[in-house]
């Protein structure tokens, strides 16, 4: 009986292995797709998608907002602010400098998201 | 015969028991009436106030609406203006009129000045003298406060907090939607608790505090941004008062929760319903087909809830 649970414990392990590296291949692909093809986010039930963007220095960054509630865009270190975006209006910023850039939902500050200026 | 849809708070021992807090989160109504007696609260729904009479008098009693948005006008609740009107209906159908009105914020929905002057003139139409207010979010956008400062701090210190006494019973309005920081939930901020601190200090033990701001002060569900960082704080000041009572908006559903001394309830909204907490992929208006909103937003079955029963838990839910 003790062999068997060790036995399973190890499979758990194993299987738990596995969905980390099923995991990481995953979210590598995505960041490449992001910084290739993004230069909008979406906002969408109270969270920014993507939630990281990565874009090139000099592209203009547009987030729209999806949901029946205003937000806004506001950077952590006041790099940029969106004035309050109602449902279906829009932000946009141009990142002319390479750098991490960190910004959240200044009414409900639990939607955060960062642009990657690469 | 017992009365039903009342809803207690006793500070002694007592508290809602699971069914009577499962009733009191269908209660999305227009609004509370709560009454003062001998330091204890009670709180009714409006819907079915016609047929308290004389049941609800006390010491002193006052009505507390929040959450208008005016000016929202999504599936959820394309009329706004019908909701809060039909509020302003029930409060004057009340068989003792209400002191006073306490809102506790999201006065307007995106901070317009026509939207609050809809909400003036509505409130207008009560029979209430007087109307006390806090800021929510929706109230301060853009502008850090400015516009709802001059409408409605004029007394008020700081972003918009103030105190004042009513009939023995000490009131205190706090403002905890502003500057909040990312990833953070409400904050009430060094300065404004430094004079609640002060506001507190002299009162007598026996006297009766009501607290009411926007955000709630107790941790309804941090995922959601439903709670107050810095509110332990406060609460703190309070613990030498025998009869404490937390009054809150924001999360567009009514929710009780005892904690020794203190009384925390959260009030329904005027404008449209929340989902439960962690019951919804996010915190956005809850839809519902046009021919039911008006039993959500109205539905009053609170159960007469006395001391027999165990104290329900809202932590229990937060999953």
């Amino acid at each position: 009986m003790k062999r068997i649970c060790v036995c399973i414990a190890a499979m758990a392990m194993s299987l738990g292995t596995m969905a980390l590296l099923a995991e990481s291949n995953r979210v590598s692909p995505y960041g490449q797709q992001n910084a290739s093809a993004g230069t909008e986010v979406k906002i969408d039930n109270f969270s920014f998608g993507p939630e990281t963007l990565k874009v090139s220095a000099g592209t203009t960054v547009t987030w729209t907002n999806r949901d029946d509630i205003p937000h806004t865009v506001v950077s952590t270190t006041g790099a940029f602010k969106s004035k309050v975006l109602d449902t279906d209006e829009k932000f946009s910023f141009t990142f002319s400098k390479p750098g991490s850039y960190p910004y959240f939902c200044s009414i409900h500050p639990k939607m955060t998201g960062k642009v990657v200026v690469q | 015969m017992k009365s039903k849809d009342e809803l207690i708070h006793d500070h002694n021992h007592d508290g809602i028991d699971r069914r009577g807090f499962l009733k009191c989160m269908a209660w999305a109504g227009t609004g509370a009436l709560c009454v003062i007696q001998g330091g204890v609260l009670k709180s009714y729904s409006l819907s079915q106030m016609s047929q308290w009479g004389e049941k609800a008098t006390g010491d002193l009693s006052f009505v507390q609406i929040s959450d208008s948005h005016m000016g929202f006008n999504k599936a959820a609740n394309p009329d706004v203006v019908g909701t809060l009107k039909a509020a302003v209906d029930k409060i004057n159908g009340l068989a003792t009129p209400p002191e006073f009105l306490l809102h506790t914020g999201d006065i307007s929905h995106l901070s317009k000045p026509e939207e609050f002057d809809t909400v003036d003139q509505i409130l207008k139409n009560a029979t209430a003298k007087d109307a006390f207010f806090v800021p929510g979010e929706h109230d301060m956008l853009n502008d850090d406060g400015r516009q709802y400062l001059e409408r409605y701090g004029k007394a008020s210190q700081g972003a918009g907090w103030y105190s004042f006494d009513k009939k023995g019973v000490h009131f205190i309005g706090l403002v905890n939607v502003l500057n909040l920081k990312a990833g953070g939930l409400g904050t009430l901020g060094p300065e404004q608790l430094e004079w609640m601190k002060k506001d507190v200090q002299h009162l007598k033990h026996s006297t009766p505090i009501v607290v009411f701001a926007h955000i709630p002060l107790w941790s309804v569900y941090p995922e959601w941004g439903w709670g107050t960082e810095d509110s332990a704080q406060a609460l703190g000041f309070l613990k030498k008062f025998g009869s404490v009572t937390v009054l809150n908006g924001h999360i567009h559903q009514t929710m009780q929760k005892i904690e020794g001394n203190v009384t925390f309830h959260t009030a329904a909204s005027t404008a449209f319903p929340q989902p439960q907490p962690g019951k919804a992929d996010s915190p956005g208006p809850m839809k519902v087909p046009a021919d039911e909103l008006k039993s959500v937003l109205g539905i009053t079955d609170v159960k007469h809830v006395q001391g027999q029963h165990a104290l329900a838990v809202i932590d229990s839910t937060l999953g």
